[in-house]
């Protein structure tokens, strides 16, 4: 068989990191292809090099043997080339024709739909791979499961052969992921290409024809499934060397600053996301929580944070009940939170930074005074702030939003880390950040702890949750399913453990 | 920093209403009237002192619109609803100031005080029903406009709670007693509601709730992004809901001028129409208590000279036309301002990091 699809040396350089260097592949025709990989391992800026969205620096991308040049995704589609995305993108008060349709409509003089035409392709596509949709039907009335055939209908219907999906499994139930599979199996047999990105090894050797794994931008090793098994492709994913822990004295206080017993939480739609959460943290120690994302990390934070209300269990948060404290009090208490999505959770992006230095402090002194905002202090402590994390602004009277991602990560770590907190959540606190302002917040996280504080950090990066944490909870399916000693840990047992594979 | 900021905030609103004239100018030119002389009539007659007293007096009303409406707006509600606000606010203010009997100044403020609660518990339907159920609020302000127009109507029927005075075919409530009513203030040749205070009063603890509480500080943060709000410890969505009830509180007060200080009565022939103004003004005067007051000035004053424009041939209505463009214009200027203004902070910031990289590259340099 030839190769479809040929990736030689691809580099991709954001400012500040290496998203993609070196990237190699090679795709046989009718085959299934998965790629895995960690959280940040370049998956996704792999795919969107692929798919036309974004550009390659340096590095070849060969479809059907001739070197191409994708500058968007129309090109990718005109070559072939589909792309199923993990967030559907499909308009839910139209039918499943007029969603497949959409946007390249077959016409008459340019401007009248010619719907027998789309329905009768239509028909053909879904009896000739098996997929179970009626044209016809709103996609209101649909499942997620068909709604993802819609969406691989729709590549098809643009005269895809090589489709790539994005996590395609992340959003189904195990029955779903069967028919899914049935479905892939179909499409291969009819001589096209799937290109599967996954988190999850089991599915991966269920399914893949060829499986290549992406650690740190870069391609390492491709393997045939016959030919590997969970543990080595745990250690591929996972790395040869973890980072050493940072040396530390450790003066874990006998003081409980956050403790879960049994937590659980349903979403409103009564699916369960956390189930039987234990975790004690204590004052003076770091605690890492591992696991790939997406697994209930933000959930398990909402409820610390008292945003969430458990199910059922405790969650204490220095002495307080979060189920029933405001996040208000939570935070006066002296929880600083970090937030995973800064812009959206961290800032208020059309304020001026001194008014975010005051955003999540309003209750409290120095930064109100009873009633009143207490502008003078926080427009002082902002300047303490922008000094002291190196935070590049030419003032504090500048929108949030006029800052560049890294500048606006110091400004809210600089602002929680304020006050000396006694308990901190810090999630994500160094994604996106250049490398000397990630040595400031570690080096600023790493004295809030010999000051007694306790951290949880929520990191999907592993040098940072080797050279921090303690200990390292494991995170899998919305419970902690092992808890780690850093320094004795092996690749094996993290990558096992975050993909599911064991339960200690 | 000041001085460029008033000079930021002032020349959107003036290249907006620049435009409206050059467009109000081309119009006259095309019916071949002179533009030029129909302003110059329009200046002379709206500022002559007689009409003047009267603008001030709409003035009053329409900034008690805005100042509701830019309160909303501060949480990206469009409250639609200050209609039926001040219709509420206004009749049941006019109900109880004829029921009881209480010595002058107390007597004002229990019917102001009742106008503030009618008006805001009326808003509070439309911020229980986004807050709760997630429903739109320009729908159920909307809905609830028409609403609070047809219960009036039903309460002013004669053997509830209005009456049909002799040779008036005009329903109305009973009138407030002299205990009850605002004296006016003689000025020019007119006379100016004393409600101009309370406005006054309302557009500085509007500006000092907003930009010096903590209220104020959650307001606005909700309004920027509720989930940063909720994130930082604010009920965003208690916010929400009291915003909503404050707004119509203020929407209550629009017609507390008409009422206290000219017809000590609600009837029928009140009129109808704040909610657009109120939003319109909101948007003109860029939600600032100072910026509103103009705002609802040049509206007064361009609806009051309007009828001279038809002694020379020319519809008044072409003041509708102007007020029309001037508020397309300012959501366009407002829009492009804000644009240079972020585009001059990136730079700014840009300048600043390129200064921190050459210096280090300096360093390094100097090392080796």
């Amino acid at each position: 068989m030839s190769n479809v699809l040929e990736v030689i040396g691809i580099e991709k350089k954001y400012p500040g990191v290496i998203a993609n260097r070196d990237v190699s592949l090679q795709v046989r025709e009718g085959s299934i292809h998965a790629i895995i990989g960690e959280n940040g391992a370049g998956k996704s800026t792999l795919m969107k090099s692929l798919y036309g969205l974004i550009r390659p620096d340096a590095g070849q991308i060969k479809v059907f043997g001739s070197e191409v040049n994708l500058k968007s995704p129309q090109d990718a589609i005109e070559l072939g080339i589909g792309m199923v995305h993990q967030h559907f993108k499909l308009a839910d008060n139209a039918t499943v024709l007029e969603n497949v349709i959409l946007g390249s409509e077959p016409t008459r003089f340019g401007f009248v739909v010619k719907y027998d035409q789309a329905r009768k392709k239509l028909l053909e596509i879904t009896k000739n791979y098996g997929l179970d949709i009626d044209p016809d039907e709103s996609l209101s009335n649909l499942g997620v499961g068909e709604r993802q055939r819609v969406e691989i209908a729709k590549v098809l219907f643009r005269g895809a052969k090589i489709l790539i999906l994005d996590e395609p499994t992340a959003v189904l139930v195990p029955q779903e992921v069967d028919e899914l599979f049935a479905n892939l199996r179909e499409l291969v047999k009819n001589g096209l290409t799937v290109l599967f990105i996954s988190h999850k090894l089991d599915e991966v050797l269920s399914i893949a024809d060829d499986i290549t794994i992406m650690r740190q931008g870069t391609t390492v090793a491709t393997r045939k499934p016959k030919e590997t098994n969970k543990k080595e492709l745990a250690e591929l994913m996972v790395g040869g060397e973890l980072p050493k822990p940072k040396a530390g004295e450790l003066k874990v206080s006998s003081e409980s600053i956050l403790s879960i017993k049994s937590a659980a939480y349903s979403r409103a739609d009564g699916r369960e996301i956390l189930h039987d959460v234990n975790l004690e943290l204590h004052g003076g120690e770091i605690v890492g929580l591992a696991g790939v994302e997406g697994n209930g990390q933000s959930e398990l934070i909402e409820l610390i944070m008292g945003l969430a209300q458990p199910s059922a269990g405790s969650v204490q948060v220095l002495g307080l009940d979060a189920a029933t404290t405001l996040t208000r009090e939570i935070r006066n208490a002296g929880v600083a939170y970090i937030p995973q999505d800064r812009q959206r959770d961290g800032l208020l992006m059309s304020a001026p930074l001194w008014e975010n230095r005051i955003l999540g402090h309003q209750f409290a002194d120095p930064m109100a005074k009873g009633v009143w905002v207490n502008k003078g202090a926080a427009i002082e402590d902002s300047k303490r702030v922008v000094d002291e994390f190196d935070v590049r602004t030419p003032g504090i009277n500048v929108l949030a939003s006029a800052l560049s991602g890294g500048n606006q990560q110091k400004f809210i770590v600089g602002r929680e880390l304020t006050g000396d907190p006694k308990l901190i959540v810090a999630a994500q606190p160094t994604r996106g950040v250049d490398v000397g302002a990630q040595a400031i917040i570690w080096d600023h996280l790493m004295q809030a702890r010999s000051k007694g504080a306790g951290i949880l950090l929520v990191t999907a990066d592993l040098e940072e949750l080797f050279s921090l944490s303690d200990r390292i909870a494991v995170i899998y399916s919305g419970t902690i399913v092992s808890i780690l000693n850093p320094a004795k840990t092996t690749p094996e047992d993290l990558g096992l453990a975050m993909t599911g594979a064991k339960s200690a | 920093m000041t001085k460029s900021r008033i000079f930021w905030g002032t020349i959107a609103p003036t290249a907006a209403i620049l435009n409206s004239l050059l467009f109000v100018y081309i119009i006259l030119k095309i019916r071949g009237v002179d533009p030029v002389e129909m302003f110059k009539l329009m200046v002379s007659y709206g500022f002559d002192p007689r009409n003047l007293v009267s603008e001030i007096n709409q003035t009053i009303a329409y900034y008690m619109a805005g100042v509701a409406a830019a309160i909303g707006f501060k949480m990206l509600l469009f409250n639609i609803g200050i209609d039926g606000q001040y219709r509420m606010g206004a009749f049941f203010g006019a109900v109880v100031g004829a029921a009881v009997s209480l010595p002058p100044i107390l007597h004002v403020l229990i019917i102001i005080v009742t106008a503030m609660l009618a008006g805001g518990l009326w808003a509070a339907i439309a911020g229980y029903l986004k807050v709760k159920r997630g429903v739109n609020e320009v729908i159920s302000n909307i809905m609830l406009n028409f609403i609070a127009a047809a219960i009036i109507a039903f309460l002013l029927s004669p053997n509830l709670l209005g009456s049909l005075p002799e040779g008036s075919q005009n329903l109305q409530t009973k009138p407030i007693p002299q205990s009850g009513q605002m004296p006016t203030i003689k000025a020019f040749e007119g006379e100016i509601y004393s409600v101009i205070f309370l406005a006054l009063f309302v557009g500085i603890a509007y500006w000092v709730m907003l930009n010096k509480t903590v209220f104020g500080f959650n307001l606005r943060a909700t309004g920027l992004s509720f989930r940063a709000a909720r994130a930082s410890g604010v009920n965003a969505p208690g916010m929400i809901f009291i915003t909503t009830v404050l707004s119509g509180a203020i929407a209550g007060l629009v017609g507390m001028g008409t009422l206290l200080s000219e017809t000590y009565s609600y009837s029928m022939a009140f009129p109808s129409g704040y909610a657009f103004t109120g939003l319109a003004l909101a948007l003109l005067g860029r939600n600032h208590p100072v910026g509103i007051f103009f705002a609802a000035f040049l509206w007064s004053f361009l609806e009051r000279s309007a009828p001279v424009l038809e002694f020379e041939g020319v519809p008044p209505e072409i003041v509708i036309v102007m007020q029309g463009t001037i508020v397309l214009s300012i959501v366009i200027a407002y829009e492009v301002v804000a644009r240079i203004n972020l585009r001059q902070q990136q730079r700014a910031v840009g300048s600043v990091n390129a200064e921190s990289v050459s210096n280090q590259a300096a360093n390094v340099k100097e090392s080796k």
